[in-house]
């Protein structure tokens, strides 16, 4: 039992690498910004299943607290990198825009 | 502590006080509150005067610093006391004839107080027995020298006068200093009294003649020879008191006394030997030969200064040539007599003329030979004067200048009887220079009264001149005195002063018992050098206007003047060359230099130790690590190849995401954690930045290729690559590691081992991280919130608006 759950964990750990890489392809390739930034945003997703596969295999629970924060940082990047995208800046100060 | 120290030290206590009363009580001339100290110093010294001529020597020890062998050992012998009288003495009188010539609108206390330190430092240096001690004090009249010359520092000509008597002379210190320490690792004590005792060891040591040429350039530049004799012209900016004390009597003698003082340790070597004698006689004939073509008083006085310290050192070299070639003691000793006894004259008669030219200035308004003219029957007091002491500087029976004179040539011819070897057929050649430069020193010496005396009256002065106050006529009145009495009787001298003086130079024990006499009948040859000598520069001041002509040929371009100030220019335009040409302001040179010299260094380092790489205990590879690297390494060729900064800010966001998971592969969760954390801030702050870059720099382009940048980077990753695993191969113990494990919950009562380290094993280097990271914030906050030119910064924005 516990040797097939290793297969299976390995197998997905390659297989979530590999989508890795193919994430990165499409941060270089993809045409436009917002591809890259989907693609940054994906990547954080999975680097989330890639760690609860690593902690599965290594039978931690201390990794779990890292799954949440990137749960949590790719959110707000992905927001910040919108924000930016759309409106040229990040946190914008509306009131002293008329300065 | 005894009464000798206190004696040495005290004008520098004086000048403390004697700042003091300058600020409080102005009423009488500051002058008569220094006289006393030099005239107590100088009574106190006379005492000495018995007991050093019955041969006995004083020697008081005290402590400095004896660690390092630095004593203060004042050390009284014949040698010793010559000069510290002569110091003291001329000082008074100097200190005497300032309180006419300065008056009391200068900074008098500015020039008392450097004057003191001067006489302060003159005696240390004089009656010292250790030489670290004595290269303090050599240092001390450099100094007071330097401020001296630029008392009047509001004149460009001082200032440049002052540098120049200051680098030079510095430099011969500092190389003088070598050769004492040098002397000190042969012998192993800096007491001259030690070293004298263990003269075999200086002559078998093949350090010696570095040793000689190091202390003879400290002599040579202090003491104004060929060709450092540069400065002491330019010295004559200073006021005349300061020149006729620093510049003939004492300061320019130091280099005599220690060429004298060190003549028993070295005489045995030809370096010393020839370095002095030719040395010496070169600057003689040299001197006096360019003295004639000055116009200005004081720059004719400089230059027969320098011909005659010349002198005076050719007859130190001759003393200690006849040790070298053991020719008999009795040439040995009458050059050694003669050096002292013109020593003795020399500032006598030297003091008294350089006061006599400031009381002309002081009288005339003007120094210059062109202007002055037919002054005889307006100054009487200073005709006579001048006539007394310039005839002794000439040389002429009566005067004491005669004597020396005469012992001098009779020396000079005496030597080509000493045993040279090869070199008999040149010896000619020490009485020519001899004979030449004596002929010279005559000619400018009547230059001297005739210019200023003699002629048609020119009216062309700036001011009326009259004769000088008394008190400016006491001190050279006294001078010529003793010019006149050492004329008639030398032997007061030679019994006192000279002999003991002789005898420390000579490090002999039995007595000389010299007797100088004025007639040495008519087969002396030396009377003849002197007839030919009078003949030859009579007829050569009587044609003096068919001859000088040769003078236009000695171009500016070919002094040695000219030289010093080509090479001070080239040295600075020389360091600004080398200096621009690595400094260039980029910083992207610096980091060039900084990792090609951590690249060389590695290289070193492996080439000399050899490189031990171990795999034996390498861990396996997973495929998800390889995949992993795979992504890094992906990233960092787009961020090196990419034109666009955004692609470059997302690829390091990538890699810093995947380092986390390596972080996570390896089993530190709280370093993931963090990684993860940083990692998005600093990507967000790489996008503030990025939107704040200016317009014009926000175009797309690739970063340029360069050779050598890509070479470095290759050599720097090698490098660093190579230190990593040869470091991972040669583990010398184990990891410390095991303790943490034993007692994180033994001693710490925490399970995360990391942050119990953080906190509590180690828990000071986390404090001062987050002391950097405050730092880190206040500094931000102060870089956006302080604009100390946001003035400008607006003004600038609203001209590009408009």
């Amino acid at each position: 039992m516990n040797t097939f759950l290793n297969v299976i964990i390995i197998l997905s750990i390659i297989i979530v690498a590999l989508s890795m890489l193919g994430m990165v392809y499409r941060m270089i390739k993809g045409p436009s910004l917002h591809d890259k930034v989907v693609a940054l945003d994906a990547f954080g997703v999975l680097l989330m299943a890639m760690i609860a596969l690593v902690a599965m295999q290594l039978h931690t629970t201390y990794l779990l607290v890292v799954i949440l924060l990137i749960g949590i940082l790719a959110f707000i990047a992905t927001i910040a990198f919108a924000k930016f995208l759309e409106r040229g800046v990040i946190i914008d100060n509306d009131r002293d825009y008329n300065d | 502590m005894t009464l000798i120290h206190l004696a040495i030290i005290l004008p520098v206590l004086a000048a403390v006080v004697v700042r003091i009363i300058y600020k409080y009580y102005r009423r009488l001339h500051l002058g008569w509150f220094v006289l006393p100290v030099p005239l107590i110093i100088v009574i106190y010294l006379m005492t000495f005067i018995p007991r050093v001529s019955n041969n006995e020597v004083v020697y008081e020890t005290m402590h400095f610093m004896p660690r390092i062998g630095m004593n203060f050992d004042v050390y009284i012998d014949g040698l010793g006391l010559l000069f510290a009288i002569l110091i003291s003495g001329i000082g008074a009188l100097v200190v005497l004839y300032s309180i006419g010539y300065l008056s009391r609108e200068e900074h008098l206390g500015n020039f008392y107080v450097y004057l003191l330190i001067f006489m302060t430092a003159m005696l240390g240096v004089v009656l010292n027995d250790n030489v670290i001690m004595l290269y303090l004090f050599w240092e001390l009249t450099s100094i007071s020298s330097f401020l001296l010359i630029a008392f009047w520092h509001t004149r460009e000509r001082s200032l440049y006068g002052a540098q120049k008597s200051m680098l030079i002379t510095m430099f011969g210190g500092f190389m003088m200093l070598g050769g004492f320490l040098l002397l000190q690792n042969i012998t192993g004590t800096a007491s001259i009294r030690g070293m004298l005792e263990s003269v075999a060891l200086i002559q078998e040591s093949p350090l010696t003649p570095f040793a000689i040429v190091l202390i003879l350039l400290g002599a040579f530049t202090k003491s104004a020879q060929f060709p450092f004799y540069v400065w002491l012209p330019d010295a004559m900016e200073a006021p005349t008191p300061v020149s006729a004390y620093l510049h003939s009597a004492t300061m320019v003698k130091a280099g005599i006394y220690l060429v004298a003082r060190l003549t028993p340790l070295f005489a045995f070597s030809e370096t010393w030997v020839w370095i002095i004698l030719l040395g010496g006689l070169i600057t003689m004939t040299w001197a006096s030969f360019n003295a004639i073509s000055k116009d200005d008083l004081k720059a004719v006085l400089a230059f027969s200064t320098v011909s005659q310290l010349g002198l005076i050192m050719s007859l130190l070299g001759l003393g200690a040539l006849s040790v070298l070639t053991g020719a008999n003691e009795a040439h040995f000793s009458v050059a050694v007599v003669a050096a002292v006894f013109h020593l003795i004259n020399h500032a006598t008669f030297k003091g008294a003329l350089f006061m006599l030219t400031g009381i002309v200035d002081h009288e005339a308004g003007t120094r210059s030979l062109r202007k002055l003219g037919g002054l005889l029957t307006v100054m009487p007091i200073s005709f006579t004067l001048t006539v007394i002491t310039a005839l002794s500087m000439a040389g002429l029976p009566p005067f004491n200048g005669f004597l020396s004179k005469e012992l001098f040539l009779e020396a000079m011819i005496d030597v080509r009887e000493a045993d040279f070897g090869s070199l008999a057929s040149v010896s000619f050649i020490f009485p020519l220079l001899a004979i030449v430069g004596s002929i010279f020193t005559f000619v400018y010496s009547i230059l001297l009264i005739y210019g200023v005396f003699f002629g048609k009256r020119t009216y062309d002065t700036p001011k009326e001149p009259h004769e000088a106050p008394a008190l400016m006529l006491i001190s050279p009145i006294f001078l010529s005195v003793l010019v006149l009495l050492f004329g008639f009787f030398p032997n007061i001298l030679s019994g006192t002063i000279i002999d003991p003086a002789a005898m420390s130079i000579m490090a002999s024990d039995t007595p000389l018992g010299t007797h100088l006499y004025m007639w040495h009948g008519f087969n002396n040859p030396a009377l003849w050098a002197t007839v030919a000598v009078v003949i030859i520069g009579a007829l050569l001041f009587y044609f003096k206007d068919k001859w000088t002509f040769i003078y236009d040929y000695h171009k500016e371009r070919f002094t040695l003047n000219h030289l010093y100030d080509q090479g001070l220019i080239y040295s600075r335009l020389g360091s600004h060359k080398v200096t621009d040409s690595y400094m260039s302001g980029f910083l992207r040179s610096y980091l060039a230099y900084i990792f090609l010299f951590f690249i060389i260094m590695g290289a070193l380092t492996f080439l000399n130790t050899g490189i031990q790489l171990d795999f034996s205990n390498l861990a396996p590879v997973g495929i998800q690590e390889i995949i992993v690297a795979i992504i890094i390494l992906v990233s960092l060729a787009v961020i090196l190849a990419t034109k666009s900064r955004l692609v470059s800010i997302i690829m390091l966001g990538a890699i810093g995401f995947a380092m986390s998971l390596f972080f996570v592969f390896f089993r530190s969760a709280d370093l993931a954690l963090t990684q993860l954390a940083i990692e998005t801030v600093t990507t967000a702050l790489f996008l503030v930045c990025f939107y704040h870059l200016p317009k014009r720099s926000r175009h797309e382009e690739r970063v340029r290729f360069k050779m050598t940048n890509f070479l470095i980077a290759v050599g720097v990753g090698v490098m660093a690559i190579l230190l990593g695993l040869s470091a991972y191969s040669n583990r010398l113990f184990d990891s410390i590691s095991q303790f943490h494990i034993d007692n994180v919950y033994e001693l710490a009562a925490g399970g995360n081992m990391v942050n119990v380290i953080l906190v509590d094993f180690r828990g000071f280097d986390t404090l001062f991280e987050t002391l950097v990271f405050g730092i880190a914030g206040v500094g931000i906050y102060g870089l956006m919130k302080l604009r100390l030119n946001r003035k400008d910064e607006q003004d600038e924005t609203h001209a590009k608006k408009d």
